[in-house]
């Protein structure tokens, strides 16, 4: 987890100290906002991740000397076929148009939206395909 | 999304995973429906193609309609469209998509050594979003009044309601917005999968260069990608809320949008290089017989690659008279170490090796050799004066165009020629490979020297015409020509394809003996992809198997260790390699 | 390759036709010169009237004469690698960036590209060789020398920058004459004033239609501003529409022209003649025949040419 919180927040701290410099030498707004928002993109997960690495356990993944035996277990769920993505996909492609041709649009596709969260919310719960 | 088990998939051999075919539907139902990874990336990848053919015919419309003075191949408003959309397509739903949606959607889990991308319905979701992007996107050329038409930067106020009035430029801008979300959505995915999904002892110091370099894509897609989203929205009320986000007449900043756009449009760039660099990454080592020289120093490249290009968008401004220039230029300059390190990495995985020629390496140094010229000009670019004199001509365009596809077509056709065996099973044509390379290789030049020598003579970008008294003729003409040949060598290409369709050629599990995980999986992997797994003590796991005697010698710091006894079969978890699947042998790529 | 980059145009192969096509032109226009070749003091410096009384209209031959760039060197004048030498003071200076910049990124490129390819054809791989070289992978001072000297080239190049940057863009508090431009879709608008900003009454502007069209930025459709040799003139540029881009090649400058901010630049111009001048910044739909021209005359012509316009457009008006 170590190497990842750091990689963050190298990243948060780099766009931290270009948004000081650059609103110092410029006093442009836009740029040192979203600098600023890059700061703290990098800064959240980071300091999760470092917050957890003092924590927890090394990972398997994280131990050079790991060996398979140490990451058996449980990995993941990983359902192999879903059809909600596709139905949610053409419901948000519906949504966007609306605002190219009209609400009418949109009425189709909130409902297909609709219908496709709960698809995929029962999914879930019966456990579909896997 | 997999926080609910549906059924806990252990590590070990999945049930199913032998069966492939047997679970889940088939025919078209299958790539409508599948949430596996393989799948979805061969989804972006034909997509993602199909768009580069698109975007193809456009510029070869365009190199047409330039090639004599006064043309009328096409209108001058058709020119517009089609500059626009060649851009937007090449840009939005080809080179991203290919390298984010597709090879890594694909290649990422199987390096390493996990079943599936961390939400694989929301991978899914991803890849419709797209498509679903895209075609909104070209079906602006059948609305009245055309497909968007301003550019692919689509400047304030150009892009207004007043200037740019109809239906196409509302579907390119949602069009975008819901690539956006779809780009988004695959780098959180990307982030998670390699943080959380790593097989037992791939630390992340010993993930291969190519998934680093997706780490570092997504991460920036994750900076850029809402800056650009929410700019989209800002238009949109602009054209339809009666806001004045960037217009003057109402005390808004037309120049904002351009801080903006660059602020997600720089990133993007290197959104669209890094993964091709890392391809090029992984090719040129394999045909080298070496480890990559340099893995860590190649990593921190890519990383300070990544993060300053978060502070160099005004480099695109230079000429607006309204940005602080030594700031943006020295960042600029900056990128250039860099990237110089990487040039001397690979040149020095390459030395002391056994190069050998294949159509994947070929497209890399093809890769090396245009990149390196790109880069030069993109130094003289980098300086504000510099810039005064060549922005907006065709001095840009050819700079562009020589890191852009040097980058997106060599470095992923380079991909392509190196996964192919791995995604189909099946080995492409080598001599067509490489007729396809050389034709591309000198239609490059061909195309884009003439094009430097045109910007450098006044020519400016996104003129449909010219007089024939500025004496541009000859040289727009050897560039249209370079452009045919480029044609050519894609149909090439196309036809490769066809004949490995047709006549398949069956390839093994490694055919390029090389050195990640995926190729320590069969071809094409099944599904939960990994049946075995070899242990991880170096970056190069497979290689380290087939060539015990070679092993990495262990670039950082420690030497090797011994390996552990291979693992039984009957762990559970990440079982062990057997002998068949991940051997090398030379005799399987002349089949 | 630094001999087909150096090599002028439009001297090679630019034949010159008949002189009469545009013979009903108020003032003498003239086709930009393009990369004048010749042999001076200041090997920067172009020659003095080399491209200046002859007409050069006329299609480009095919590039490819590898000599010139020898000759070039030869005769102590740079190799231009197909650029303008910059025919005011302040493209000169670029120039001279442009000329340093291109050296070093040749020279860089040179040497790496020609690593490539010895490592190519040093270490292929030969017929019946399945050695498995030597693994390394990997040479701490080697990487940071690599580093460093990526560093110091830029720090260099940056330093270049920073001086040229700031000899371009200074305004001189004195011009000798104010221009005003007005970019508009799809034409432009020169209004003339003099050193304390007082209009003069000489306005110049596009009266060409927008055609599918393109004609030279000489005809006289398209406007025409006229500059003194030798004095400072300030461009003061803005635009009431959408984004344009103010750019003369042969003067190595470029601005953009925006509704809300007016930019301001100097032109010191140091050779007489006719050069074209066009929108960069892609404005809709006629942006290709947004064009103009700029003539350079001495200074007391420019007096005279100014009364003239003077009496002429208050006639008019």
């Amino acid at each position: 987890m170590r190497v990842e919180a750091i990689f963050l927040l190298v990243i948060s701290v780099f766009c931290g100290t270009v948004a000081v410099c650059y609103w110092m030498f410029s006093g442009e707004q836009s740029g040192t906002v979203m600098l600023a928002g890059g700061c703290l993109l990098g800064l959240l997960p980071g300091g999760y991740y470092l917050w957890w690495s003092r924590r927890m356990d090394r990972r398997a993944e994280d131990d050079p000397e790991a060996t398979l035996e140490d990451g058996a277990g449980v990995i993941g769920a990983f359902p192999s076929s879903s059809v909600w993505p596709f139905v949610l996909g053409v419901g948000f492609a519906l949504i966007a148009l609306a605002f190219v041709f009209g609400v009418w649009t949109a009425a189709v596709g909130l409902s297909v939206v609709f219908s496709a969260v709960i698809g995929v919310i029962l999914e879930s719960r019966r456990g579909g395909v896997v | 999304m997999t926080a609910i088990a549906e059924q806990p998939l252990t590590g070990g051999i999945p049930p199913h995973a032998r069966a492939e075919h047997a679970h889940g539907p088939t025919g078209l139902m299958k790539w409508i429906t599948s949430t596996d990874h393989k799948v979805i990336g061969k989804s972006y990848l034909i997509t993602s193609f199909v768009f580069f053919c698109m975007a193809g015919i456009m510029a070869m419309l365009m190199r047409t309609q330039l090639a004599a003075p006064d043309n009328t191949v096409v209108s001058q408003h058709a020119y517009n469209e089609l500059f626009t959309m060649h851009g937007s397509l090449m840009l939005y739903l080809f080179a991203g998509p290919f390298a984010f949606g597709g090879l890594a959607n694909y290649i990422v889990p199987l390096q390493i050594g996990a079943p599936d991308m961390a939400f694989p319905r929301l991978n899914a979701l991803s890849y419709w979003l797209y498509l679903g992007g895209g075609l909104t996107m070209v079906s602006g050329f059948l609305v009245v009044g055309g497909a968007a038409d301003f550019g692919w930067v689509a400047y304030a106020p150009l892009s207004d309601a007043v200037n740019s009035p109809g239906a196409g430029a509302d579907m390119w801008i949602m069009a975008l917005v819901l690539t956006g979300f779809s780009a988004i959505f695959t780098g959180v995915n990307i982030v998670t999968t390699v943080f959380y999904l790593r097989a037992p002892g791939m630390t992340m110091f010993r993930v291969p260069i190519f998934t680093w370099n997706m780490v570092v894509t997504a991460i920036l897609i994750l900076i850029a990608f809402p800056v650009l989203t929410s700019a989209l929205v800002m238009l949109w009320c602009d054209r339809h809320l009666g806001t004045h986000i960037f217009e003057v007449s109402g005390g808004g900043v037309p120049v904002l949008w351009q801080n903006l756009f660059w602020f997600f449009g720089h990133p993007e760039v290197y959104i669209l290089a890094l993964p091709f660099f890392g391809i090029v990454t992984e090719v040129i080592p394999v045909f080298s017989k070496k480890p990559v020289f340099g893995y860590r120093t190649m990593i921190f490249a890519t990383i300070a690659i990544g993060a300053l290009s978060t502070s160099v968008w005004a480099h695109h401004m230079f000429t607006t008279g309204t940005v602080l220039l030594p700031f943006f230029s020295l960042m600029t300059y900056l990128i250039a170490v860099p990237t110089g390190i990487k040039f001397f990495n690979w040149i020095g995985t390459m030395w002391q090796g056994r190069i050998e020629f294949t159509t994947a390496m070929l497209f890399s140094i093809g890769f090396l050799v245009v990149f390196l010229f790109g880069g030069v000009t993109g130094i003289i670019l980098a300086s504000p004066p510099l810039d005064f004199a060549t922005h907006d001509t065709y001095f840009v365009v050819a700079h562009f165009h020589e890191v852009l596809f040097g980058s997106a077509v060599f470095g992923g056709f380079s991909g392509i020629y190196y996964w192919y065996p791995k995604i189909t099973g099946r080995m492409m044509h080598e001599g067509l490979g490489k007729t396809s390379f050389w034709l591309m290789f000198v239609g490059f030049w061909v195309t884009f020297m003439p094009q430097y020598l045109l910007g450098l003579h006044g020519m400016p970008r996104r003129i449909a015409e010219y007089p024939s008294v500025n004496g541009w003729t000859g040289l727009n003409q050897i560039s249209t020509a370079g452009a045919y040949m480029l044609f050519l060598s894609v149909f090439v290409m196309v036809v490769n394809f066809a004949i490995s369709w047709l006549h398949p050629v069956p390839a093994s599990a490694n055919p390029w003996d090389a050195h990640t995980l995926e190729w320590a999986t069969t071809s094409p992997p099944p599904h939960h992809n990994f049946e075995r797994l070899p242990p991880v003590r170096s970056e190069r796991p497979v290689w380290d198997l087939n060539h015990p005697e070679h092993r990495t010698l262990t670039a950082h710091g420690a030497t090797p260790r011994p390996e552990p006894a291979l693992v039984g079969q009957g762990a559970v978890g990440h079982g062990a390699v057997g002998q068949g699947a991940a051997t090398f042998d030379p005799e399987d790529r002349d089949r | 390759m630094v001999g087909f980059l150096a090599t002028p145009l439009a001297n090679v192969g630019g034949v010159t036709p008949s002189a009469g096509s545009e013979p009903t032109s108020p003032v003498p226009r003239q086709d930009a010169p393009l990369g004048p070749l010749g042999l001076t003091g200041d090997p920067f410096r172009p020659a003095p009237s080399a491209g200046r009384s002859r007409r050069r209209v006329g299609r480009l031959g095919v590039p490819l004469v590898l000599g010139g760039g020898a000759l070039l060197l030869g005769g102590c004048n740079v190799p231009t690698f197909g650029a303008f030498r910059g025919s005011t003071v302040q493209g000169h200076d670029e120039f001279k960036l442009w000329f340093g910049t291109t050296v070093a990124g040749l020279v860089v490129a040179a040497i790496v590209w020609g690593l490539i390819f010895w490592s190519l054809a040093r270490y292929r791989k030969r017929r019946g060789d399945n050695s498995i070289p030597r693994q390394f992978s990997t040479n701490h001072i080697l990487e940071v020398v690599y580093t460093t000297i990526p560093v110091i080239i830029v720090a260099v190049l940056f330093y270049f920058t920073v001086v040229t940057e700031n000899e371009i863009d200074a305004v001189s508090s004195h011009p000798a004459e104010i221009v005003h431009v007005l970019a508009y879709r799809w034409g432009w608008r020169f209004t003339y004033a003099d050193s304390s900003n007082r209009p003069q009454g000489v306005v110049i502007q596009t009266t060409a239609e927008p055609s599918y069209y393109a004609r030279a930025a000489t005809s006289k459709e398209y406007p025409q501003m006229v500059l003194p040799e030798g004095e400072t003139v300030r461009i003061v540029l803005t635009t009431n529409d959408v984004i344009h881009g103010f750019y003369v090649p042969a003067f190595n400058f470029s601005r953009y022209a925006q509704s809300g901010v007016t930019n301001r630049f100097d032109f010191t111009p140091t050779e007489l003649g006719v050069f074209r001048g066009q929108c960069t910044q892609y404005c809709g739909l006629y942006h290709a025949e947004m064009l103009f021209s700029v003539r350079v005359v001495s200074a007391t012509s420019f007096r005279s040419w100014l009364s003239a316009e003077q009496t002429t457009q208050a006639a008019a008006s």
